[in-house]
């Protein structure tokens, strides 16, 4: 029963990082790839980090829990620290100068 | 259970092959960083993924710890250094 809640937690996860791969691939201009790469690889995170602190409870002993613990808080910073670095490289683009992508080329 | 979880790295590795793609040959210097980062994020999983293969979990999730904090130090000085640069835009036409 654990090990198919993992599988599943494992495949949703490979999913987004997917999403976020083809969006950073395949959009054309710099502030719309920011756009996947900030919030599918934050969510992709999340559920695969959930599915290893998950599998590592299976046997439970007191340092399983505290290793699990100790899992969950790479969640934590990647929560707060990778919104913070999309923000820096959005405004790093603004600051420096570069345009917004329009449809009609001037 | 171990098949999973290498097979799931290996997928791993594939979609860091593609944002590769964008590191290298990308129009900008700050496209180039978004390539970067997005290796960065998912390098922490694959650490975690070996940590599980070898059955050393409670070894590398310190250097995972470790890594995450890296990656965003580096990304964040990176973007502050090139946010002083004039001429990014004239470099993407």
């Amino acid at each position: 029963m654990l090990d198919i809640i993992v599988i599943f937690l494992l495949i949703s996860g490979l999913i987004f990082f997917t999403g976020g791969a083809v969006g950073i691939l395949r959009l054309p201009d710099f502030y719309t790839r920011l756009h996947p790469a900030g919030k599918m690889d934050t969510l992709g995170s999340l559920l695969m980090v959930l599915a290893v602190a998950l599998f590592n409870l299976h046997d439970f002993t007191w340092n399983q829990l505290i290793t699990s613990l100790k899992i969950m808080l790479i969640v934590l910073f990647v929560f707060v620290l990778s919104p913070t670095a999309t923000h820096a490289i959005v405004d790093a683009g603004v600051r420096a100068g570069l345009k917004p992508w329009t449809k009609e080329k001037k | 259970m171990s098949n999973v979880f290498l097979y799931t790295g290996l997928y791993l590795c594939l979609l860091m092959i593609a944002s590769l793609y964008r590191a290298i040959f990308g129009p900008t210097v700050l496209d180039r960083l978004i390539g970067v980062n997005a290796i960065g994020s998912k390098t922490v999983i694959l650490l975690l993924l070996i940590g599980l293969i070898y059955g050393r979990v409670d070894m590398f999730v310190d250097i995972a710890l470790a890594y995450a904090l890296l990656n965003f130090t580096a990304v964040l000085a990176a973007s502050r250094y090139f946010q002083k640069k004039k001429g990014l835009y004239e470099e993407s036409s």
